[in-house]
């Protein structure tokens, strides 16, 4: 099988999807949960009956005009304001109230514009400082080969270009479905640096192995024999790890479903980019294409 | 080596029932712990995020005035009466308070963050027109802050100077006081104030607002005699007599303090969506059984007891350490457990090829072990690596990278031990039978080739 050799088709579709990605971020962006963009959130149910249009005109006449309303699966209204502050929050329930009667507040959430800024600093900073981590400890793993750098470098390349594709694919996801990135996308794309680094690394592992071991000297080969030998552990653990996340998206759902729908892509991105990117880019490296 | 591997075999086996005593009952604890821990995301809460104002604060000084924010606020959320409060420190200025369970009220949580300072005011007279002095504006007129010569220097009159032994009772009238006497420096300056300002109002504010009453007037009363050693305030409702004298003998928060993030999470959420995580977790698990011992036959079936291990040594490790389980932890015990069945995967693997290069049962195991050892180490080091940086970033900034980071680390370190160490063990128990000779039972791809 040679997998290597086809590389320029993988680096093409790959090259598409980063693309999709790229265009997606920069017409719709993402769409951004308030722990990105600040402002409150609250969740309330009414004992009587209240459609989305009768809380929408209570919500303008109290003063909240650019007030979001969505629905819940139980009936719920999840509303999304300005920031509130607490005197802000009692008033507005109070105001609730005498349209509605009984109501009860489920969740509230409220993040100041300090907060936000840093969500996405952060995250990005942990990714950076994870990546610059990876990429000191393969050069060194792989320190008994010739350009160590490379592997650790490769590594990173493949892992960056993971997370680019799971950040595209919640672009469209937001602009089609409006689904918005939370602090549990950021958990989800950690979790994805944590276990992608995983795939690829024992793929370069058999690498080396080859190349100190074997007696193939052409250095393609031996990479893609490396990525040959090692498919069947590639595609049956990535399998395996993909039982636990279907079963949790099916029936935890919702509450969780960023999380898991970040892992879910990216374990396939991670296992495609492991077998057909990472491995790739050493060879093209290697001959200086 | 039979012997040894048998000997190994028994201390594993010890190791586990023992673990599994640990675990057991999940919701106790032993040794003084108190049990498996849910965060505030799975069990409902109140999250708050405050951030300190240290504008004014001298350089050098801020840790111990962040000390004594902590110490402030948790005298504050002692008597409130909910369980396992956790208070702490975040970066530079951030104070993190979660109290689970959702039994305060709205009241009770902005008193938290209530810097708790009285100052007091005398009344601007008319023809004074310095207006730079204006602290306060009310129905009363403009104010400024009353003050006093102490040692020659010009001081405020503020609560600083009250005793810690601030209490409230009732008059014969069933009025409401607020009783609280002075320091030494407080009596001198108490004395010289009201004894300038006797037939005049002594305004009370707090922060940039007047102390209002229950009626919802300002609390301004006239000196009728000169004050030294104790004075009252009344008309304040009952209950918030009582918060005040709580706070102000509690101690006042050095800084102001700015609420940043304010989360009140569902504790409806919490249980439902911790049974069906369970729920899904053990099905997905099973699954995950059910595929390796098909596939791989008996090593299937050991590796999966080694998982059963792993999980009740990871079970083991939240309890003891004792690490609160969140959402994101959750997702950290996700990759671990992938990552653990990896590792089996990748010995099973090297295993096989063994096989097909016509080693002996016994040969292939070793050899299989020692071959995937250094894939399995180096790739489980990389994760560490990571881990260890969300660890650390983590703790500046967010608890939920933390606890992933956590979660992950100790997974992947026991999948270590699990499905190299067990596994193999219970693969050299086969060595030797009758059952080794069966070849096919321990890879069922042979002859494929």
């Amino acid at each position: 099988m040679n997998i290597i050799g086809k590389r320029y088709w993988f680096f093409l579709v790959s090259g598409i999807l980063f693309l999709v990605g790229i265009i997606s971020l920069a017409v719709f962006g993402l769409e951004r949960g308030i722990e990105f963009s600040s402002g409150s959130l609250l969740t309330v149910g009414f004992e009587q009956k209240v459609n989305q249009d009768e809380l929408d005109q209570s919500l303008v006449s109290l003063g909240y005009a650019d007030a979001l309303i969505q629905t819940t699966g139980e009936g719920d209204f999840l509303i999304r304001l300005p920031e509130l502050d607490n005197e802000a929050k009692n008033k507005l329930q109070a105001g609730l109230m005498t349209w509605f009667g009984t109501m009860t507040v489920g969740e509230f959430d409220t993040v100041s514009p300090l907060v936000a800024a840093e969500t996405t600093r952060n995250a990005s900073i942990a990714v950076a400082v994870a990546a610059v981590g990876i990429l000191l400890y393969l050069t060194y793993a792989f320190r008994r080969m010739p350009n160590p750098f490379r592997y650790g470098t490769c590594a990173v390349i493949a892992l960056l270009h993971d997370i680019m594709l799971v950040v595209g694919l919640f672009s469209v996801l937001g602009a089609v479905l409006g689904w918005q990135i939370n602090l549990m996308f950021v958990t989800g794309i950690l979790a994805i640096l944590g276990y992608s680094v995983n795939n690829i690394v024992i793929i370069f592992d058999r690498i080396r192995e080859n190349l100190l071991h074997g007696k193939e000297t052409d250095f393609e080969t031996v990479v893609n024999n490396g990525v040959v030998e090692t498919l069947g552990r590639s595609l049956i653990t990535n399998l395996t790890m993909l039982f636990p996340i279907v079963a949790l998206l099916l029936i935890v759902g919702a509450s969780i479903q960023n999380l898991l729908v970040v892992l879910l892509a990216g374990v396939i991105i991670g296992t495609y980019d492991s077998i057909c990117v990472a491995p790739a880019l050493l060879v093209v490296w290697h001959k200086r294409e | 080596m039979a012997r040894r591997n048998g000997l190994v075999f028994l201390v594993l086996l010890l190791m586990f029932f023992l673990a599994l005593s640990v675990v057991f009952p999940i919701d106790k604890g032993i040794l003084g712990q108190r049990g498996m821990r849910l965060g505030l995301d799975l069990q409902g809460g109140i999250h708050v995020v405050y951030r300190a104002d240290l504008s004014s604060a001298k350089t050098g000084t801020e840790n111990e005035i962040m000390e004594g924010v902590i110490a402030v606020l948790s005298n504050r959320v002692n008597p409130l009466g909910v369980t396992e409060p956790v208070i702490y420190r975040q970066g530079d200025d951030r104070i993190v308070v979660d109290l689970p369970g959702l039994t305060i009220t709205d009241k009770e949580k902005d008193g938290l963050s209530r810097v708790a300072l009285l100052e007091f005011g005398e009344l601007i007279a008319a023809n004074e027109t310095d207006n730079a002095t204006v602290k306060w504006e009310n129905v009363f007129g403009k104010w400024k802050s009353a003050t006093g010569i102490i040692d020659g220097e010009e001081q405020e009159l503020t609560s600083r100077y009250f005793k810690e032994n601030t209490f409230v009772d009732q008059d014969q009238m069933g009025g409401i006081r607020l009783v609280f006497e002075w320091d030494r420096e407080g009596s001198q300056l108490s004395e010289q104030i009201t004894s300038r300002l006797i037939g005049q109002r002594l305004g009370i504010f707090e922060g940039d607002t007047t102390l209002l009453g229950d009626d919802g007037r300002p609390i301004a009363p006239t000196v009728q005699a000169v004050i030294a050693e104790r004075g009252e305030i009344t008309g304040l409702s009952l209950q918030a007599a009582t918060q005040l004298a709580r706070q102000l003998n509690a101690g006042r928060l050095p800084v102001p303090l700015e609420i940043i993030r304010d989360q009140t999470v569902s504790p409806i959420l919490g249980s439902d969506f911790v049974s069906k995580g369970v729920t899904a977790g053990l099905i997905g698990v099973a699954i995950v059984m059910l595929f390796m011992m098909s596939y791989y036959r008996i090593p299937g079936v050991l590796a999966s007891l080694a998982l059963i291990f792993y999980a009740v040594l990871n079970l083991v490790l939240f309890k003891l350490v004792p690490v609160t389980l969140t959402l994101a932890g959750l997702a950290g015990f996700i990759v671990s457990f992938g990552i653990a069945v990896d590792a089996n995967v990748l010995i099973f693997e090297r295993m096989k090829e063994e096989l097909i290069i016509g080693r002996t049962l016994g040969g292939a195991i070793e050899a299989g072990f020692r071959r995937a050892w250094s894939a399995i180490w180096v790739s489980n080091v990389t994760t560490f690596i990571v881990c260890i940086i969300l660890v650390w970033l983590g703790s500046i900034f967010s608890a939920a990278v933390q606890g992933f980071g956590v979660t992950l680390f100790i997974g992947v370190a026991i999948s270590m031990f699990t499905a190299v160490l067990v596994t193999r063990t219970l693969l050299r128990l086969f060595v030797g039978t009758a059952l080794a000779r069966q070849l096919r039972l321990f890879s069922p791809h042979l002859g494929g080739k």
